[in-house]
C-alpha cells in the first residue's frame, strides 16, 4: 500500500441560508444568529430557503443558468466559489487534471407541469393516451438535463472547466460522505492530486419533500434547535451548497496555495438501524478519533437532522464522548447528500479561525465550549442509511 | 513486471475478474446472452409494458420475463442487479452466503416519484377543484407510505444489493449517465489498487423504461423512430441509423487482486489492466467537435494499462447508433488507432440488446471479457447500408472469430462521461 500523503483542503465554496462564502457563514455562526426559516412555501413544513444569489457572478451565461433547475445552480455556483478560493479559477492546466466528484440527487420537476397534467387526467375517459400526448407536448426538452444527477458535474465542467474526471455518486447524506472518502483515498494513494469534491440540495420543490413526507419524516413545527429537549420529530430540509478543493500537500506547497485545514480520516459504516446501533458505530468512530485528536481544543459539528431514532442515538453518544458538539441541521437545515459536505467546509474554516461558533440557546449538549478550536470532529448520520465520520485539523 | 507477478509493471496489485453476472432483454445469465448475442439475435421488441398511443417510439429492449405485475423502476433495477450479483458470486465462489469480502459500487439510474404514483395522490385531492401542490402534500401527509419513501431514495437499490450480499461499508451508488457500469468497475479498481480490499462487487443496472423516460430522451430526438421491424431499429455505424433504442439491464462483475485469487484457488476469467476518463466541458448531450475528450480518455486508459494501441485487438464501441455519437467515436478510435483504425475490429453490442444506459459499461465489459475467452467477436447487426464517413471493421452482421487477447470498452455518457475500460486475458 502507497505511503498516506497528507490532504490539504485549499478551497471552500458555500451558499445556504445564511449567505454566500466563508466570512458570512462564520460571522452569523459566531454572533449565534437565529436560522433563517421559512413555513409558508410549503405550509406547515419549515425549511431553510436559499439566501438571495446573484448567480451570474459565478455563471456569467444565461445560456447555462436556463439549462439547470435550482439545485444545479447552487452547486455551480457552490463550485466556482471554491475554485476561485483555492486560486484556481480560469486556470486551465490545473482544471484539466482536477478530479471531480459530485454527491446529488437529481429530479428535480416542474410542479406546473405536474399538476396541470394530473388534473387534466383526472377528467380523462383515456388517461394514457392523454398522459403520453401531454408530455410530449409540455415538458421542456432541456428539463431533462436538469433532472439528471450527474448534469451537475456536468455543468461545473461546462461553466468552469473542470475536466480531469467526473464522478457522480447518489444514495442521500452517505454519497457525501462516499464523495469525501473516495476524493480523500486517492489523493492520499498518489492517484490524484487535486479535487473537487462537492454538493448541493434545494429545498425549496414539492418533490423531495413529498418523498421523505411518505415517510412522515418532515418537520411541521415552529423552530426548534436539533438536540433541544422536547423537540418534535423530524427534519427540516436546507438549501445549501458546499464544495471543497482538497489536494496533495506537495501539490498545494508546490503552487503556493495555504491550507484552510488539513482533512483527516474518514470513516464510514452501513449499520442495520436496530437499537442502538447508531450510538454503538458513533462511539466506536468516535474513540479511534480520539486517539488523534487533543479533547481541549476540539469540538463535534454533528449532522444529525432531527428525525428520530436516529438524532435521540447520535445525541446519546456524543454526550458520552464529553466535547462540545454544534449541530449542524439547526443553522442550515437537513441538507441530504449535502450534509457531510458543509459540515467540512465549516469544520475547516472554525479550526482555522481557532473558535468555536456559538451554541444554541436551551439546548443543554451545546452548552460546552472550547477557548481554542484546533480539531473538528463532522459527523453524518443518514436519516435511513449510511454513517460517516470526518476529522479536520488546523495546519501550524 | 513484478516477479511475484501479483504487481502490475507500475507496482500496483493486479486486478482479476472472478465473476460476471448478467441480464439483458436477450435473457439471463451469461452463457444465455453469449449464445444470442454471437447468433446476432436482437432483443428489441414493441414496448407492452406501457401505452405507446401516440409516441414516436414504441420499442425498447425492456426486461418482461421476471414479473408477471407493475414495479416500479427501482424495483426492476434491484431485480436484474441481484440475479447478475447472484450469477457473478456464485461463479466467483468467493465468501460465504450473504457475506462479500469486499465493497459495493453500483451504479443506478436516478430515481424520482413516477406517474402511477403522482396518479395515486392526485386522486385522493377533491375532485372538482385542480389539483395543486398543497393537495399533493396535504393528502401525502395523510398516509405513511415508507415503502415509496424508500423506492425513491437514491440508495434503495444498492442497499438492498449490500445487506442481501453482505458487501462490506458503505456502498457507494453512482451515476456518470451512460458512462455509469464502467465507472463502478473503475471505482472497485482503484480500490483494489490502493490496497483498500482484496474485492469488490461492481454492478451497472437500469429498469428506468418508463412513459416518462422514454418520452424525455425522445424530446431530445436521441431515440430510433424506426418501430417496425423493432429488431432492426438499432442500427450503430450504418448510414441511415437514427438514434439509440432504450433497454433495460444489469452487469455485475466480481473484480479481485489477482493475488488472493489465486491464494483460494479462484478461476480467472481475465483481467482489467487499465481505465481511462476524461470530462468534456463542450455541451450537456453533444461532444466537442475535435473529440478531444473521446481520445483523452481512450490514450489514459492504454497510459494506464501500460499499453500502445497497437497492443489493442477489438474495440467494444459504446455504438449507440445515434448519428452524433457514432461520427465522434470514429473521430476518436481514428485519433488513438491511426492507419489500424480501418482494420482494427469495432462492433456494438447495442445493435442487439439496445442502450442498457447505467448499466451498458458493465454488461459491455462482460461481453468484452467473453470475447476474449471465446476467441470470438461479436456483430454489429443491422449493418445494412455502410455509411462511407465511417470506414471501419464493425464486424458487419455476423459474429466472427479472431485473435483477441486485449479489449478496450468504450461508455460516452451525457454531461460530458467518458470511461475507457481495458481489459485483458493476461495480465500484462
Amino acid at each position: 500500500m502507497v505511503q498516506a500523503r497528507e490532504i490539504w483542503i485549499t478551497g471552500i465554496g458555500l451558499l445556504s441560508s445564511l449567505g454566500e462564502g466563508p466570512d458570512i457563514h462564520m460571522k452569523r455562526l459566531n454572533d449565534g444568529d437565529l436560522p433563517v426559516t421559512d413555513r409558508t412555501l410549503f405550509p406547515p413544513y419549515l425549511l431553510h430557503p436559499l439566501a438571495k444569489v446573484d448567480f451570474d457572478k459565478q455563471i456569467p451565461k444565461k445560456g447555462d443558468q436556463r439549462q439547470m433547475e435550482p439545485w444545479q445552480r447552487i452547486g455551480t455556483y457552490a463550485a466556482g466559489l471554491a475554485l476561485a478560493d483555492a486560486g484556481i479559477a480560469g486556470n486551465t492546466e490545473i482544471l484539466q487534471k482536477t478530479d471531480m466528484i459530485v454527491a446529488a440527487a437529481g429530479g428535480e420537476r416542474d410542479s406546473a407541469v405536474d399538476t396541470a397534467i394530473l388534473t387534466d387526467l383526472r377528467r380523462s375517459n383515456a388517461p394514457d393516451a392523454l398522459l403520453n400526448a401531454r408530455l410530449q407536448s409540455d415538458l421542456r426538452p432541456t428539463l431533462f438535463l436538469a433532472q439528471l444527477s450527474n448534469l451537475l458535474a456536468g455543468n461545473i465542467s461546462i461553466v468552469h472547466g473542470v475536466v480531469g474526471s467526473s464522478r457522480t455518486f447518489m444514495g442521500e447524506e452517505g454519497a457525501g460522505v462516499s464523495a469525501v472518502q473516495v476524493a480523500h483515498a486517492r489523493i492520499a494513494s498518489g492517484q490524484s492530486e487535486i479535487a473537487l469534491v462537492g454538493s448541493a440540495y434545494n429545498a425549496e420543490r414539492h418533490d423531495t419533500l413529498l418523498i421523505h413526507l411518505f415517510d412522515q419524516l418532515c418537520y411541521k413545527d415552529e423552530f426548534v434547535p436539533v438536540f433541544a429537549p422536547g423537540r418534535p420529530d423530524g427534519f427540516a430540509l436546507g438549501s445549501m451548497g458546499a464544495f471543497l478543493v482538497l489536494e496533495s500537500a506537495p501539490h498545494a506547497s508546490a503552487r503556493g496555495a495555504p491550507p484552510i485545514a488539513r482533512l483527516g480520516e474518514i470513516y464510514s459504516a452501513n449499520m442495520r438501524r436496530k437499537p442502538g446501533a447508531i450510538t454503538a458505530v458513533l462511539a466506536k468512530f468516535l474513540a479511534e478519533a480520539r486517539q488523534k485528536i487533543d479533547p481541549a481544543a476540539a469540538a463535534i459539528l454533528s449532522g444529525a437532522t432531527g428525525a428520530e431514532p436516529a438524532t435521540a442515538e447520535e445525541a446519546e453518544a456524543l454526550a458520552e464522548a464529553g466535547l462540545p458538539v454544534r449541530a449542524l441541521a439547526s443553522r442550515f437545515g437537513h441538507g441530504v447528500e449535502a450534509v457531510f459536505l458543509i459540515g467540512i467546509a465549516i469544520a475547516a474554516l472554525a479550526v482555522r479561525e481557532g473558535r468555536l461558533f456559538a451554541p444554541m440557546p436551551k439546548v443543554p449538549l451545546e452548552q460546552k465550549t472550547v477557548t481554542s478550536l484546533r480539531q473538528a470532529i463532522v459527523t453524518c448520520i443518514g436519516h435511513w442509511r449510511g454513517e460517516g465520520l470526518g476529522v479536520v485539523e488546523a495546519v501550524q | 513486471m513484478a516477479s511475484n507477478g501479483h504487481l502490475d509493471a507500475a507496482g500496483r496489485p493486479v486486478v482479476a475478474v472472478t465473476g460476471m453476472g448478467v441480464v439483458t432483454p436477450l435473457g439471463q445469465g451469461t452463457d444465455d446472452n453469449w449464445k444470442k448475442l454471437t447468433a446476432g439475435q436482437s432483443g428489441i421488441h414493441a414496448i407492452k409494458r406501457f401505452a405507446t398511443d401516440g409516441l414516436r417510439t414504441r420499442i425498447a429492449g425492456t426486461v418482461d420475463y421476471l414479473f408477471d405485475r407493475t414495479v416500479l423502476s427501482s424495483e426492476l433495477s434491484h431485480a436484474f442487479a441481484q440475479r447478475a450479483a447472484a450469477e457473478a458470486i456464485a461463479q466467483a465462489g468467493i465468501g460465504s452466503k450473504g457475506e462479500f469480502p469486499g465493497p459495493l459500487f453500483c451504479a443506478v439510474p436516478p430515481v424520482e416519484i413516477q406517474w402511477q404514483v403522482w396518479r395515486t395522490l392526485a386522486d385522493k385531492c377533491d375532485p372538482d377543484k385542480p389539483v395543486t401542490v398543497g393537495d399533493l402534500i396535504r393528502v401525502t401527509a395523510g398516509e405513511k407510505r415508507n415503502d415509496w419513501h424508500r423506492h425513491f431514495l437514491f440508495a434503495e437499490v444498492a442497499q438492498l444489493i449490500a445487506e442481501e450480499f453482505g458487501a462490506r461499508g458503505l456502498p457507494i451508488s453512482l451515476s456518470t449517465a451512460c458512462a455509469s457500469g464502467a465507472s463502478a468497475i473503475q471505482l472497485g479498481l482503484e480500490a483494489i489498487r490502493r490496497g483498500e480490499c482484496e474485492a469488490a462487487l461492481c454492478i451497472g443496472t437500469d429498469g428506468s423504461v418508463q412513459t416518462e423516460t422514454l418520452i424525455r430522451f425522445s424530446l431530445l430526438s436521441a431515440l430510433s423512430t424506426q418501430n417496425d421491424p423493432p429488431q432492426a431499429a438499432s442500427k450503430p455505424f450504418s448510414k441511415n441509423r437514427d438514434g439509440f433504442v432504450m433497454a433495460e439491464g444489469a452487469g455485475a462483475l466480481v473484480l479481485e487482486s489477482l493475488e488472493h485469487a489465486e491464494a483460494r484457488g479462484a478461476r480467472i476469467l481475465g483481467f482489467i489492466t487499465g481505465c481511462g476518463e476524461m470530462a468534456d466541458s463542450f455541451h450537456r448531450t453533444r461532444s466537442s467537435p475535435d473529440g478531444k475528450p473521446i481520445i483523452g480518455c481512450m490514450k489514459n486508459a492504454l497510459a494506464d494499462a501500460g499499453i500502445s494501441a497497437n497492443d489493442v485487438d477489438y474495440i467494444n464501441a459504446h455504438g449507440t447508433g445515434t448519428p452524433e455519437n457514432d461520427k465522434m467515436e470514429h473521430v476518436g478510435v481514428t485519433a488513438v488507432f491511426g492507419e489500424r483504425a480501418k482494420e482494427i475490429p469495432i462492433s456494438s453490442n447495442k445493435s442487439m440488446i439496445g442502450h442498457t444506459l447505467t448499466a451498458a459499461g458493465a454488461i459491455e465489459a462482460i461481453f468484452s471479457l467473453l470475447t476474449i475467452t471465446h476467441q470470438r467477436i461479436p456483430p454489429t447487426i443491422n449493418y445494412k447500408v455502410p455509411d462511407p464517413a465511417i470506414p471501419l471493421d464493425v464486424v458487419p452482421n455476423v459474429a466472427r472469430d479472431a485473435k483477441v487477447r486485449r479489449v478496450i470498452s468504450n461508455s460516452f455518457g451525457f454531461g460530458g462521461q467518458n470511461v475507457c475500460l481495458v481489459l485483458a486475458g493476461e495480465p500484462a
